[in-house]
């Protein structure tokens, strides 16, 4: 049939773009909300931000279906640690699961993953499990399609020891950056902050963003615009 | 996309496409017609090239006749179907639209040769999306107005849904007298629902706990129907 009808066959991919950063105090994990099947957008408000446990949680990209099981089955592997264990898991142990998972079952799964999170014997930290299963703790993190787009970005804007605001807002200003360039992401951007006092989730509509380079005023219609401007032409021919 | 309206006048919009080209026109007046194309702008531009060949000959007649929307939408299906009947298709869907006579033309030719008319026409995205919307919704007498906003609808639907859209678009109005062609502009979008702030409630593993000073609400497992579940409750304590 037409081009657009193998949209229908294609797996659901998360595109994407996920971002992970740790401030003084905590970590912020922040993440766009399309998940597209082909070239259809199958849910302009998901959820990527996935709880692993109280303290620690997880950024999806890449198939929706292939990180949406790891993350179940480490929830779960982690449950039955923390009653074992008798307190909240670290964040080590957690990305180390992770780790395991997508390391041994390589061959079938595409799935880069940022855990983040906050434990009290080492604070917050954010660990990258990329494509292969690799381990890497990072200050920050960046995955997804989008993240092509934030690499230079954040080169320059990268700070150490930021507080949560500051963190915050470059995490937002990466994102909707991110969400301009890369097809594969967009909608609005959700954060999660997790430090010592817990865990406070955040919603950014799309509306709330600076316009970037080349990015037009949002309007209600054309016809407010031509019924204010009669002076000038807003209509050329 | 196109709708044609009931004073003798069509207008339609343009998309303008993402990522790498953030303004591109997709959408040229032809003579007293207007063009839009999707896919290749190379090749569309190519198109233009011949139209204006075409219309420039068609003037050089000077004998009072012009080419009509439904000639030039003639002469564009056997180019397009010509370049396809050699294997080297032009990568194009067009959407052409006039006024001739008081009668109004919408048509679209596709890049194998595939042509029609109709009252409404779409390419790529907005055959599945916008279409369906326009057949319930077109009405032989909308306004200039009610045919913006309809087409806003739609076009907003694509934005939403169409991987490959940017919020970027332009509106040509063609009537017997000629094209006019808006600036670029944006459409508003709408994001601040309550299913969207926490879509996952409810699912497992991801009750909605915030341990920052709210009270605490879980919502009632979903696997289990009566009210008398337990359920685990790790509340305000991150040491368990």
């Amino acid at each position: 049939m037409d081009p657009s009808m193998a949209d229908l066959n294609s797996p659901h991919s998360m595109g994407t773009t996920i971002i992970g950063v740790t401030y003084d105090g905590g970590v912020i994990l922040g993440a766009d909300s399309r998940t597209s099947t082909g070239m259809y957008v199958a849910n302009r408000a998901s959820d990527k931000i996935t709880k692993l446990t109280d303290n620690v949680y997880l950024c999806r990209s890449g198939s929706a279906a292939d990180s949406q099981i790891v993350s179940d089955y480490v929830r779960y592997y982690l449950h039955q640690h923390t009653i074992q264990l008798g307190q909240p898991a670290t964040v080590k142990v957690a990305a180390n699961l992770v780790r395991l998972i997508s390391y041994n079952n390589k061959n079938m799964l595409q799935t880069g993953l940022i855990v983040g999170g906050w434990d009290k014997y080492n604070g917050g930290k954010i660990y990258g499990v990329p494509l292969g299963g690799t381990i890497i703790e990072q200050p920050f993190a960046i995955g997804g399609s989008g993240s092509t787009y934030l690499y230079g970005f954040f080169d320059q804007e990268w700070k150490d020891g930021m507080t949560k605001d500051e963190a915050e807002k470059l995490v937002v200003k990466a994102v909707s950056l991110a969400i301009a360039r890369d097809g594969a992401s967009g909608g609005f951007v959700r954060t999660v902050i997790i430090n010592s006092e817990g865990v406070t989730r955040n919603f950014y509509p799309g509306d709330a963003f600076p316009l970037w380079h080349e990015e037009l005023e949002p309007q209600n219609s054309l016809l407010d615009i031509l019924s204010s401007s009669s002076s000038s032409e807003p209509m050329v021919s | 996309m196109s709708v044609s309206l009931s004073d003798a006048s069509i207008y339609r919009f343009l998309w303008v496409y993402p990522a790498l080209q953030e303004s591109v026109e997709r959408m040229k007046p032809v003579g007293k017609h207007s063009l839009g194309a999707s896919g290749e702008i190379s090749d569309f531009q190519e198109i233009l090239r011949y139209l204006d060949e075409l219309i420039l000959y068609d003037n050089m007649w000077d004998d009072g006749n012009s080419l009509g929307p439904k000639e030039v939408h003639n002469y564009l299906t056997r180019v397009m179907y010509n370049r396809r009947n050699k294997f080297n298709p032009l990568w194009n869907s067009l959407v052409l639209g006039g006024v001739k006579n008081g009668q109004k033309y919408l048509g679209m030719v596709s890049m194998i040769g595939v042509h029609f008319e109709d009252n409404h026409v779409a390419t790529g995205f907005g055959n599945h999306l916008a279409r369906p919307i326009l057949r319930d919704e077109w009405h032989e007498n909308l306004s200039f107005e009610d045919g913006v906003k309809l087409l806003e609808k739609c076009m907003r639907v694509l934005l939403y849904r169409d991987r490959s859209a940017v919020n970027k678009l332009q509106i040509a109005k063609i009537t017997e007298e000629g094209v006019t062609i808006s600036q670029p502009y944006a459409l508003k979008t709408f994001w601040n629902f309550a299913a969207f702030q926490n879509p996952t409630v409810g699912a497992e593993g991801s009750w909605k706990v915030t341990i920052t000073g709210d009270s605490l609400s879980l919502p009632p497992s979903p696997t289990m129907g009566d009210s008398s579940s337990t359920v685990i409750d790790y509340g305000n304590r991150l040491d368990i």
